[in-house]
């Protein structure tokens, strides 16, 4: 926050930030580091694995990335059904939430809770709460990118 | 090798997510979309498809990895079909994951009951 902004509050309000600053729980930075490093580590080891099996069977590495991604996005959904994974997500925070695993999740845990609102604007459009900016923001990007590389290089 | 570097590569990006998460007024939203944003933009410069290279699931299984599928495809179809590619080459090379999360999601959200 600027210098201005903070001349504008009034004492009172300054009050209360400072005070509001000291209630908020500090969040164990260095704890939720390395819980992040072992879940996210060993989910992304179980991926390699599944891919090291894809590979025992005759595909390269680079054939096998899409299949292994679509073995962890299915454990994904199922263990989040089964609702062990949003234990994965407590315990490890982005360690469980960043691996393909925990964007799964994301789709399937809101598609869940809000089923009572029904199959089109319940599951339907729930399951779509994280999946649809990440879509959006990575096509955008993707897009992005790909015609600058092109303007540059002539192939993308 | 790949093994070693699949847990140290995947857990250190999980490390870099965790510590923007704890350390600005962001949800886990948007640090997904931050990282998949950026998983696109090192793919762009060729930077990740080296870190795919080394560290395999390590970098293909994080959300990175998803953006740097969505250029690696556009990459490719220009290749093929021209600038046409730009449009249809991200969706491609990602179909099988999107497709699957969607119908895997969808019957999870069927199948299974939320525990209240």
């Amino acid at each position: 926050m600027g210098k201005e902004g903070a001349r504008q509050l009034t004492q009172e309000m300054q009050d209360y930030q400072t005070m509001a600053n000291q209630m908020r729980p500090k969040k164990p930075l260095l704890k939720n580091a390395v819980t992040a490093f072992f879940v996210g580590g060993i989910i992304c080891e179980v991926g390699q694995g599944v891919q090291w099996f894809f590979m025992q069977h005759g595909m390269t590495a680079k054939e096998a990335t899409s299949p292994t991604t679509v073995v962890m996005i299915g454990v994904g959904a199922l263990l989040t059904g089964l609702g062990w994974y949003d234990r994965v997500v407590k315990r490890g925070g982005m360690g469980g939430s960043l691996p393909i695993t925990g964007f799964s999740n994301a789709m399937v845990a809101p598609a869940m809770e809000y089923r009572p609102e029904g199959l089109i604007l319940g599951v339907g459009a729930k399951l779509f709460t994280v999946a649809g900016p990440v879509l959006t923001y990575g096509l955008a990007a993707a897009f992005v990118v790909g015609l600058v590389r092109y303007l540059i290089t002539g192939v993308a | 090798m790949t093994f070693l570097w699949a847990f140290v590569i995947g857990g250190l990006l999980c490390v870099m997510a965790q510590l923007i998460l704890d350390l600005f007024p962001v949800t886990p939203a948007h640090v997904l979309v931050l990282f998949v944003v950026l998983g696109a933009l090192f793919g762009g410069v060729g930077l990740y498809g080296k870190l795919v290279n080394f560290a395999g699931a390590g970098a293909t299984v994080p959300l990175p990895g998803f953006g740097y599928t969505l250029v690696s495809g556009i990459g490719e179809a220009v290749k093929i079909k021209g600038v046409l590619g730009l449009l249809t080459g991200g969706l491609t090379a990602a179909a099988g994951g999107i497709k699957a999360a969607v119908l895997f999601g969808l019957a999870a959200a069927l199948i299974f009951k939320p525990k209240t």
